[in-house]
């Protein structure tokens, strides 16, 4: 059930642990920097929130969103009601959570005893194929069965590159020839899956720029040829975010769900320096939820998101 | 790519109209448009406070002088300081006295490092170099795949080397063996592709190290993706920390990031960027101009990019006799329109086209509807094109129902789309006549510093 899948109902405290342990250089900066902020003066005053306001927009939030969280604080603090520094960190927190819990997609009913299809789209580079590997080993030390079709017939050694984290993951790679037709390898995967009974199909793509208005519809023509075979399908579909992307992020997510009905962001390479600010933006502005993070280069690298954990984590 | 910045800067500008003087006040509104959009197009907020700084301090107090308005004026300083931001000069690669030159890429995971490598390769061939190719990535699945594929691609020498383990010895060890073959095959450029790593992974960081000293290479080339926001500073610092950087490839500027990151790294790196990446297709490598892209940024189109690109790929004098003959009226047939097509389709995708043309004055607001331009739909043209007489393409007026009928059929077309082509040319053909009279070429001149 895509419920439970993507549902934070059975929370494994390891899971808990990593996140923290994921996002504690993201803490680190911005925490250490509010801190370092408001230490200068005792006293909150507008100087006070300016400062905050280039640690929000450093954090790649964007100009808008950081004037609508800092906007409340900044009314509260002209009117003395912020008394000190764990106050405005209590406050900016609820903000920015609020901002992710709001955030949700409706899931996508599955049809009792067929494959539940899973489409992973992004830009070039963002780290789709890995993020693939490591839902696989996700679902796979869950107990279900996965399949991964290798529909990214464009890069060089892209399909390649799936059939290791296959073997890594102990999973068939449904593929065609390089160059051959995406929905075709898309079609004989669902076929092959739903003949098997499997329980997760993964679809990789090849990485598109979301201004390429052609491979869009690429994206379009997929889907379609889902449906063909399993109705509801694709039952979500994940666009895979580097997390060093700036605003653009927030274009890349409008383009991808008009063409390809996102369902969810997953953000890679948050092991890095970057915070992945632009992810609170685009829940901000198209209501676009979080589901994993990326924090690694192996296949046990990738977390479920939490709102209230990653928020509690960027403060604590 | 960049044409909401640039929107959003004329607007800006237009506030500044019919001023006399420049003065902190009336500068205000100006500057904080310039600092919102430079923050949207992702240049790093120290960067954008510098920048303003500096704007402000240049423009307050300014008489304008009477040929400009203030609104030119304060583009100008823009203008200006961004230039000097990205550097002047657009870079050359430094090649070594004594051959091979090595070329060592560096950079994050997924910012292009590998498809780079293949397109400099290209670029070195078509400058008449010998390029080997080599990957050390011992690290992500395929990644040595990956690159032997592009070098066949694009018929570049490649080492591929024997299976390796993933670690640091493995990657000096195929970085050794390169060089020597290298030499050995006479190769007078290496290009040395290496694993994407995260600038705070201090052991990959130091493999990266260890590979300079080994190979001594003439560029350590900084690959970042276009579309990267406020970290570009904090990573490409560390790496040129670490490696002394000798220039930046911009990739993925096919797309419609703003780019701000360019002017981010060039001031953390001080150093030149010195290629851009354009697209996917192996000759999608430019050099970098920075006042070209500085223009682009404000609005005032590419046009020296394009009419280089067009150089290179449109037959001059069939473009001016077929001018000549459309500017004078009836001279434009349906054979000129297909020469022309093809002649497009040659200088490649028909959005970085576009995406060159100013978004002020004639050309306003077509840039929008560049990502909705479907390349498939030149091929149809042109099959519907081939698919007429001679005679049909000289007199189009011939074209009848069942000659429409037939040339759909020959064309896999539909009756429609003939009649929607052949009402596109007819409005073409009557703009033509229309820009021949009212002399064309003074309003071209005056497209220069458009809407002002």
């Amino acid at each position: 059930m895509i419920q439970t899948l993507f549902g934070s109902t059975e929370q494994k405290p390891s899971f808990l642990d990593r996140m923290k342990e994921a996002v504690t250089r993201t803490r680190e900066n911005l925490a250490e920097r509010i801190e370092e902020t408001v230490s200068f003066s005792k006293e909150i005053d507008r100087g006070t929130l300016d400062d905050l306001e280039a640690t929000l927009l450093g954090a790649d939030l964007g100009s808008v969103t950081t004037q609508q969280v800092l906007g409340k604080l900044r009314d509260k603090a002209d009117r003395k009601q912020i008394g000190n520094v764990d106050e405005l960190k209590r406050l900016l927190k609820e903000e920015l959570l609020a901002i992710l819990n709001s955030a949700s997609i409706p899931p996508v009913q599955k049809t009792e005893g067929l494959p539940e299809v899973i489409l992973v789209v992004g830009v070039n580079g963002t780290g789709k194929t890995t993020t693939i590997g490591k839902l696989a080993q996700f679902f796979r030390s869950d107990g279900k069965t996965v399949l991964l079709c290798a529909a990214d017939t464009f890069r060089a050694a892209a399909i390649d590159q799936l059939q290791v984290w296959g073997e890594r993951t102990g999973t068939e790679v449904i593929r065609t020839k390089a160059g051959g037709d995406p929905s075709a390898v898309l079609y004989d995967a669902l076929q092959a899956a739903t003949a098997r009974h499997i329980d997760y199909v993964i679809v990789d793509t090849a990485g598109r720029l979301h201004n390429k208005a052609h491979l869009m519809s690429e994206l379009e023509k997929m889907r379609r040829t889902a449906q063909r075979i399993i109705p509801s399908a694709p039952h979500a579909t994940l666009l895979v975010m580097d997390a060093t992307t700036g605003q653009n992020g927030l274009q890349q997510a409008r383009q991808f769900t008009e063409s390809a009905a996102v369902t969810g962001i997953v953000l890679t390479k948050l092991d890095g320096t970057a915070k992945g600010g632009v992810a609170v933006a685009i829940s901000r502005e198209l209501g676009l939820p979080v589901r994993y993070v990326g924090v690694g280069e192996k296949a046990g690298d990738l977390l479920r998101f939490n709102a209230r954990d990653f928020v509690d984590a960027l403060f604590a | 790519m960049f044409e909401n910045l640039s929107e959003k800067l004329q607007h800006a500008f237009k506030s500044l109209r019919g001023q006399a003087v420049l003065n902190d006040e009336n500068i205000q509104e100006s500057l904080r448009e310039i600092r919102l959009a430079l923050l949207e197009a992702d240049v790093n907020f120290k960067v954008v406070k510098q920048l303003i700084d500096h704007i402000q301090e240049k423009a307050v107090g300014q008489q304008v002088a009477s040929a400009l308005s203030p609104g030119e004026q304060v583009v100008k300083l823009v203008h200006d300081e961004l230039v000097e931001t990205l550097g002047r000069d657009s870079a050359r690669i430094k090649f070594a006295s004594q051959p091979p030159t090595v070329v060592l890429m560096a950079g994050l995971q997924g910012s292009g490092k590998t498809s780079t490598s293949g397109k400099l390769a290209n670029w070195f061939k078509n400058g008449g170099h010998r390029p080997l190719l080599v990957s050390v990535d011992v690290y992500r699945p395929a990644a040595r795949e990956q690159l032997k594929v592009v070098a066949h691609a694009i018929r570049a020498n490649i080492y591929e080397g024997e299976g390796a383990e993933p670690n640091t010895a493995a990657v000096e060890r195929l970085a050794k063996e390169a060089r020597r073959e290298a030499i050995n095959t006479g190769s007078d450029v290496l290009i040395v592709d290496t694993a994407g790593r995260l600038h705070i992974d201090d052991q990959l960081m130091e493999e990266m190290q260890s590979l300079k000293k080994l190979l001594n290479p003439q560029e350590i080339l900084f690959v970042a993706d276009a579309m990267t926001g406020q970290d570009a500073v904090r990573s490409a610092d560390e790496f040129h920390k670490k490696l002394s950087l000798t220039g930046v490839v911009l990739t993925k500027m096919d797309g419609d990031a703003r780019g701000g990151a360019a002017l981010s790294i060039r001031q953390v790196t001080g150093q030149p960027i010195k290629f851009i990446g354009t697209g996917e297709k192996y000759d999608a490598l430019e050099p970098f101009h920075p006042d070209r892209i500085v223009s682009r940024i404000m609005g005032m189109g590419d046009i020296l990019s394009l009419i280089e690109k067009a150089g290179q790929h449109v037959d001059k004098k069939k473009a001016e006799d077929m001018a000549t003959r459309a500017l004078a009226g009836d001279g434009f047939s349906l054979e000129d329109f297909r020469d022309q097509l093809r002649q497009v389709k040659k200088m490649g995708s028909l959005q970085n086209l576009m995406g060159m043309l100013p978004s002020i004055g004639p050309f306003a607001g077509l840039q929008k509807h560049a990502d909705k331009v479907d390349e498939k739909q030149i091929n149809r043209i042109e099959a519907i094109i081939n698919s007429m007489t001679a005679h049909e393409r000289m007199h189009h007026e011939v074209i009848n129902g069942s000659r429409r009928k037939r040339i759909a059929r020959g064309s896999g077309t539909s009756v429609q789309e003939i009649n929607n082509l052949l009402r596109q040319y007819a409005q073409m053909r009557k703009m033509f006549k229309q820009m021949g009279k009212a002399n064309f070429g003074r309003k071209l001149a005056a497209m220069k510093l458009p809407g002002m």
